[in-house]
């Protein structure tokens, strides 16, 4: 039961055949090859999949990848990809020990993203708030809100 | 052999994370969904209707049901906004609006604080934007966070099947854990909170380990409504999620607080009687004595909270007035 779908991904128009069952996730690793997404537990819980669809911060390992037709989709190799280098957010995740083992990094990274677009100066309590459906086991989340807080100081 | 040992385990791994095969429907009004279920139905093909998906795909992928059809009705324009109606003072909210929709809406977040408490404590923010609060009310599990603050504000939703309709108060649509009186085919169109009157207000608190992607232990929902003096309490209802296979009312404690005067004793007194009428049990989450402890102590904490919110906007208003 394969379909057709059309897609931007990360600025890009993309076409390709999908297979109705598959997750959106496995679309963007397994098809489009982009494995900076990463699974984890793949049910919704942990937040390594985020991907932004229209701007929003969705869980792609349960967000089927039919949905994603005419979408806008932005994962974390989308980041920072018109200027060919490093976001900010990124700069500082990496100058304030915001990455340790780097396997939730992506997610974590595209729910700060998520949030600076709503939001133009969040507070802690939203910091938090917002990367509360990302799991991280190094880092004690602490580094990661304050390598978010230092972005919004820069701005 | 080491490979296969390795390559077993990788199969195990993928084939329980993927989901079985199944064909996708895309509904564009309530009609054409069902008459897609009543054709998908006649050729056994079992259809389910999927909306957000959130807690739907979790269970394919976990083989619990394993749907040949999936109809998708998430993408119905009629059903998929707020509607506040000035005339009846009814607030509309479709069936198909998104948790992070309602959460963000100024009309809920300033209005129906009971369920901005509620909205904003579901999943997580990835969740949010993807779940439906008809789906949340449909699951019917008895932690659903949406649904007791719902009834609290004594809600009614419309049910619709191809061209039938009917509407009944929320508080009759459950049964028994993930049951509700839902029939075949049929569609969770609108939920309609009916005008609450100027001295009420309430709150919702959600008892857990963790802040997000967390089920309760308990939750506790109490709307109040006072008199103009705010020293008597005209109607109260308290809801408990949690406490029993569905959500419910206490009516005891209801009527306990309705026509007495509004203090923090007969606040506490309101407390014990609802942990004493609530027929919560045993779980890995909590034992039921601990369950009821927080019962009566959240119902009374909700409803101090109450009041001050009913008073914080009687201020406000005041101070408009003076400016």
């Amino acid at each position: 039961m394969s379909i057709k779908i059309k897609f931007t991904l990360n600025g890009n128009k993309v076409q390709t055949i999908i297979e109705k069952n598959w997750t959106l996730l496995y679309l963007i690793r397994k098809e489009m090859k982009l494995t900076g997404t990463k699974e984890g537990c793949g049910y919704g819980e942990c937040g390594a999949c985020t991907v932004l669809v229209n701007n929003k911060a969705i869980n792609s390992c349960i967000f089927l990848a039919i949905r994603a037709d005419g979408e806008k989709i932005t994962t974390i190799e989308g980041i920072g990809f018109e200027k060919n280098k490093i976001d900010s957010v990124q700069k500082s995740f990496i100058d304030n020990g915001g990455i340790q083992c780097g396997f939730c990094s992506p997610g974590m990274i595209i729910s700060a993203k998520a949030l600076l677009s709503e939001k133009s100066k969040p507070n802690r309590k939203d910091i938090k708030n917002a990367i509360s459906g990302n799991i991280c086991r190094c880092t004690g989340y602490e580094q990661i809100i304050k390598s978010i807080q230092k972005v919004i100081k820069k701005k | 052999m080491g490979n296969t040992t390795n390559s077993n385990y990788i199969t195990v791994m993928e084939r329980y994370k993927t989901m079985n095969k199944f064909n996708f429907f895309e509904a564009r009004s309530i009609e054409e969904a069902f008459l897609i279920y009543i054709k998908l139905k006649k050729n056994k093909k079992d259809p389910v209707y999927i909306a957000g998906g959130t807690d739907l795909i979790i269970n394919i992928k976990k083989k619990k049901i394993t749907p040949k059809c999936l109809i998708s009705i998430n993408n119905i324009k009629n059903y998929k906004c707020i509607k506040f109606n000035k005339k009846s003072k009814e607030l509309t909210i479709g069936s198909f609006v998104t948790h992070r929709e309602l959460e963000n809406s100024n009309l809920v977040r300033e209005n129906y604080k009971i369920l901005h408490d509620a909205i904003k404590c579901i999943g997580s923010t990835q969740i949010r934007n993807v779940a439906t609060i008809g789906g949340n009310i449909v699951n019917a599990a008895p932690s659903a966070d949406s649904v007791i603050p719902l009834i609290a504000l004594d809600s009614f939703i419309c049910l619709e099947k191809g061209k039938e309709k009917r509407t009944l108060k929320l508080s009759d649509f459950f049964v028994s854990p993930n049951k509700t009186v839902l029939k075949q085919g049929e569609i969770l169109t609108k939920i309609i909170i009916p005008k609450t009157v100027f001295f009420s207000s309430g709150s919702y608190r959600k008892i857990g380990y963790r802040n997000s992607m967390e089920l309760p232990i308990v939750s506790v929902g109490v709307f109040l409504s006072l008199d103009s003096k705010m020293s008597i309490c005209k109607k109260a209802r308290i809801c408990l999620g949690v406490a029993a296979p569905t959500p419910i009312r206490i009516l005891k404690a209801e009527k306990f607080l309705e026509g007495g005067k509004i203090t923090e004793e007969r606040l506490t007194e309101s407390g014990i009687i609802s942990a004493e009428e609530s027929k919560v049990r045993d779980s890995y989450r909590g034992k039921a004595w601990f369950r009821k402890r927080l019962i009566s102590t959240y119902v009374k904490r909700a409803g101090l909270l109450a009041i001050q919110r009913i008073k914080n906007m009687h201020n406000k208003i005041k101070k408009e007035k003076l400016i």
